[in-house]
């Protein structure tokens, strides 16, 4: 009989552990190490359901870890949100090794050890990031994930992957820095670092300018890791040149993670009354973020590289939630929740389509993927589902937060906001029409249907895993899209704290 | 009014999709199973429909929810009246045009066969989805896989000239529905904290007078898909598809979707009373009203047959919504009536247009002169169809005509009255030399009629069909007229 209270650990200490283990295990036998990776995954994916299942029944979890009572030692703190973001952080990342083994095979058929040790550490650090309650923890993670990223980013592309990574690890420790000095300064302000006890502590201190600059600091420096328009300059070289098997886990989980921070620190740490009635920003924070959300779009229509592409997608998306957050209402808040979930699934779609495009063509520029659809139907039926979400096409899962989002700044009368939005879904039909109106009618149908080239003989989908993992994340597109309803009331109102 | 629970909804918008696995399967290599399927799903899908019926004319309300999305949120359906009208003609036509494709698929020995049929059954789901909507929302959902699915179809020749229609069709039609109606939609939302269409609509005392009537106009702009002016030009652009895309869909399916989701906002978000009180309606019927009229006036000039045909229903589906925006019953009824009659008469013209393209290749009016002498059927039919449009007895459109003509006199509105009876009138000049062409001039000395025949089998019998139902219209339309007054409440 396990006692319940020591799931909440084992989410992160298994890959933690097994990451050393896959290293060495390599030198014993190399087909060891996905297994153990797996194993260890399945381990924290099981463990973060049970330990969502108990927040769900008994309320909030706190684990100390080693014994110690917080302030001094770090709690492990769950409620509904992180509960829910731990569950499809490790699904996501369980999900992928079975989409991508063969991928990894292919790609480095000498460093599969080093691979799955840095894939289990990325793991790990998101989990830990998102499962601490605890600032100075947060920081100790993030730099786990962070270091862990770039060197899974050097390992891509030879010629391009080396800068992309060194760039990003430049603007990435400047990142982190800035986060860390803004802790240092509410650390020097309220002595503590536990989340719950500085949210108590920082209520008398509201207009210390000292805490003022602590929020500073660490907003801008979640706002450079997520890669916040103009912070983003990092993120398309890198995400684009990453590996295939790590590109899917990074590009999906990193940027929606810090998000995460960022409501956490906004709405756990500094608390509403803070940010809506001592600082006076949120105006400018949705100019801003509306601002990202056209920047991503026009910049993604300027790209001729798909996965390019999919990278400006990104942070035009990242400018949604940031808004979302920042309308100060509940339907905000809520629609920023729910489209962290949503896109994560949705860019991971993204990524897993070209993925497979890349498996049968080495270039992903656009016009090379003339007749696609013919060559490789079910991965483009896949990318069809995931550019609708995108779009925003009921009943895909993106029209849903983009409803919850439109909803919050109509309450919130922030109509800069809704046209960015509304813009950003009319973009995104050129964006993806663009790319369907190639790959689906080939200017030359005759030749697809004269009797010596049947279209049948042509197809060359990718892996069997690739595709039907590719499928299985567009219908969970549409199921979490219907089922949004009970999403948001069960998972996320619950969360909403009271006085939005 | 009775409410069932019913599945009977949700089966006729599936069964047209559940086929599509089928159709895919079969493929190309055995085309005669792959278009009996489509029948099989097209017979069983008006069944459906037709078994509701009796029910919803003894004041039965079928009702299907599929979830909740939220306080006031649903995706769920509900057979009313108006919807069962035009799911019946929508659903009826569907059998009659599969018919009609095969004819003219094989007869042009067309490319991607299955890929056709299949965003056709796509289609017509959508199609049924919007006819049966239960609320706004809903409704959208629809209204954009309408557009997703037929977007394959307009590109379906894959050469730059379709592309390039199919661009204009996804800007002119996505841009609307996705810059103007989802904003406007989840404004109703904020104001009246549910989308479900009500008898009396749910914007009542919500919002300023400012804020409805930008909405309306966002509601009656965004479903351009009722190609009202000025956002009509996708629709001569969409003729690239073949024609029997361009005969259900564009003449019938997708705009009168358009025209439809129109009739929803009008009685079902906004009601009568406050469409009186903001004098919203009288707006929307002279904007109608424009389109007639210039619709009409650009018709005339067209020289290609299917765009001119196209021009003519911009402007015939302007006189639903002139019809309902005028808002007493009777032109209400008109306006709706029209549907169905106007459905009847511009398909036998598309399908007359396909004939004659699939026998002669001619697209061109000025070269159709005296091939009336050697397709008399199909030049019949064409004649048939023109009288409906036109309105003339004995016809159904003449019912509808008469209808709308009594609602202007209702509704003291004497100038949109002479508008009607000019634009017949123009309809006349730019149809009837068609015919009169066709049968009684000497062809062109360049043009050798005498090798051409009439289209084959396939293509005639669906013209006969919708011909002959065109001239039973005119008498028996007591079943569509007792539906819409029960839809409408009157």
């Amino acid at each position: 009989m396990i006692d319940n209270h020591v799931f909440p650990i084992l989410i992160v200490i298994t890959p933690l552990v097994c990451a050393f283990f896959v290293m060495g295990l390599y030198w014993v036998d190399k087909r060891l190490c996905l297994p153990l990776t797996i194993l260890a995954i399945s381990i924290s994916f099981i463990s973060s359901i049970i330990t969502l299942y108990s927040v769900l029944t008994s309320g909030t979890i706190q684990y100390k870890l080693g014994g110690w009572p917080p302030p001094i030692g770090i709690e492990y703190r769950i409620d509904l949100l992180n509960g829910v973001i731990l569950v499809i952080i490790s699904f996501i990342s369980l999900f992928n090794l079975f989409t991508s083994f063969n991928q990894v095979s292919h790609d480095f058929p000498e460093k599969k050890g080093t691979f799955y040790s840095l894939y289990l550490l990325f793991t790990t650090g998101l989990l830990g990031v998102v499962i601490t309650g605890d600032l100075f923890n947060l920081y100790v993670l993030l730099e786990i994930t962070s270091l862990s990223a770039y060197a899974q980013i050097a390992l891509g592309d030879k010629k391009r992957a080396p800068f992309a990574s060194l760039n990003y690890i430049f603007i990435g420790v400047i990142g982190a820095s800035f986060y860390l000095l803004g802790v240092g300064y509410i650390y020097m302000m309220t002595g503590s670092l536990n989340m719950g006890d500085v949210a108590h502590l920082i209520h008398n201190l509201h207009h210390s300018q000292a805490i003022f600059v602590a929020f500073i600091f660490c907003i801008v420096g979640v706002w450079i890791k997520m890669a916040l328009f103009p912070l983003h300059i990092w993120l398309p070289n890198a995400y684009t040149y990453a590996p295939t098997a790590s590109g899917r886990i990074i590009a999906p989980l990193m940027t929606k993670v810090m998000v995460y921070v960022m409501i956490r620190l906004m709405y756990s740490v500094f608390g509403i009354d803070y940010l809506f009635n001592t600082l006076h920003i949120s105006q400018s924070i949705i100019y801003l973020s509306s601002a990202a959300v056209l920047f991503g779009g026009i910049m993604a229509l300027s790209q001729d590289n798909l996965k390019k592409m999919f990278t400006y997608i990104i942070i035009s998306e990242i400018g949604y939630m940031v808004g979302g957050a920042w309308l100060g209402n509940k339907t905000g808040l809520t629609g920023a929740i729910l489209h962290i979930i949503n896109d994560v699934f949705m860019t991971f779609a993204l990524f897993l389509s070209a993925g497979n495009f890349a498996w049968r063509i080495k270039d992903l520029s656009i016009h090379n993927l003339e007749d696609i659809f013919q060559k490789m139907p079910w991965t483009s039926t896949g990318f069809v589902v995931v550019a609708l979400s995108i779009i925003g096409i009921p009943p895909t899962c993106g029209f849903f937060s983009k409803w919850y989002l439109i909803l919050g700044a109509i309450e919130a009368k922030q109509y800069l906001f809704i046209i960015a939005l509304i813009l950003s879904s009319l973009l995104n039909i050129i964006l993806f029409f663009r790319v369907f109106e190639k790959s689906l009618f080939s200017s030359k149908p005759h030749v697809m249907e004269s009797k010596e080239t049947r279209s049948y003989n042509l197809i060359e989908e990718a892996p069997a895993n690739m595709t039907i993992g590719l499928l299985v994340i567009g219908a969970i597109l549409i199921l979490i899209g219907l089922y949004s309803g009970k999403i948001v009331s069960n998972l996320i109102l619950p969360f909403i704290p009271k006085g939005l | 009014m009775e409410v069932v629970h019913s599945i009977r909804p949700i089966a006729a918008i599936l069964v047209s999709v559940s086929i599509i696995p089928i159709l895919i399967s079969c493929g190309k290599d055995r085309p005669n199973f792959r278009e009996a399927w489509t029948f099989v799903a097209g017979v069983l899908k008006f069944l459906i429909i037709v078994s509701m019926v009796p029910g919803v004319m003894h004041g039965v309300l079928y009702t299907f929810n599929i979830v909740h999305l939220g306080p006031g949120l649903d995706i769920g359906f509900k057979v009313d009246g108006l919807g069962l009208t035009f799911a019946l003609v929508a659903s009826f036509l569907w059998i009659v045009t599969s018919l009609y494709s095969i004819g003219y698929m094989r007869g042009l020995d067309e490319h991607s066969q299955t890929r056709f049929y299949s965003f056709f059954a796509s289609s017509l789901c959508s199609t049924i989805g919007v006819a049966f909507a239960a609320n706004l929302i809903t409704l959208y959902l629809f209204y954009e896989l309408l557009s997703l699915s037929t977007y394959p179809l307009v590109v379906h020749h894959q050469d730059p000239e379709a592309k390039i229609s199919g661009r204009k069709y996804l800007i002119y039609i996505l841009t609307t529905s996705i810059g103007l109606v989802l904003p406007a939609m989840i404004i109703c939302y904020h104001l009246g904290h549910t989308l479900d269409f009500r008898p009396g609509g749910i914007l009542m005392g919500t919002g300023g007078k400012t804020i409805l009537t930008i909405l309306f106009f966002m509601f009656l702009f965004g479903f351009a898909k009722s190609a009202i002016m000025p956002l009509h030009s996708w629709l001569p652009a969409a003729m690239v598809a073949p024609t029997p895309v361009s005969a259900l869909l564009h003449a019938v399916a997708v705009v009168k979707v358009g025209v439809f989701s129109i009739i929803r906002i009008f009685t079902g978000i906004y009601g009568i009373s406050l469409l009186k009180s903001l004098h919203l309606g009288t707006a929307a019927a002279y904007i109608s009203a424009f389109t007639i009229l210039v619709g009409s006036l650009i018709a005339m000039s067209q020289d290609e047959l299917k765009r001119r045909l196209a021009f003519s229903t911009i402007s015939q589906l302007s006189y639903i919504i002139l019809g309902i925006s005028l808002l007493t019953p009777k032109g209400m009824i008109g306006g709706i009536i029209h549907i169905v009659m106007h459905a009847f008469g511009k398909i036998t013209l598309f399908f007359g247009a396909g004939a004659i393209f699939v026998a002669t290749g001619q697209k061109y009016i000025s070269k159709m002169k005296g091939l009336g002498k050697k397709m008399p059927i199909t030049f019949l039919a064409f004649f048939i169809g023109s009288l409906s449009v036109i309105g003339l007895p004995p016809t159904g459109g003449f019912y509808s005509k008469w209808y709308l003509v009594l609602g202007c006199i209702d509704a003291h509105k004497i100038s949109l009255l002479i508008i009607l009876l000019i634009s017949s009138f123009l309809n006349a000049l730019y149809f009837l030399p068609i015919v009169f062409k066709g049968f009684f001039s000497k062809e062109d000395d360049d043009v050798d009629v005498s090798k051409y025949k009439e289209a084959p089998l396939c293509c005639i019998i669906p013209m006969i069909i919708t011909a002959t139902i065109s001239v039973l219209l005119f008498f028996y339309q007591g079943i569509f007229y007792k539906l819409i007054s029960i839809g409408l409440k009157l």
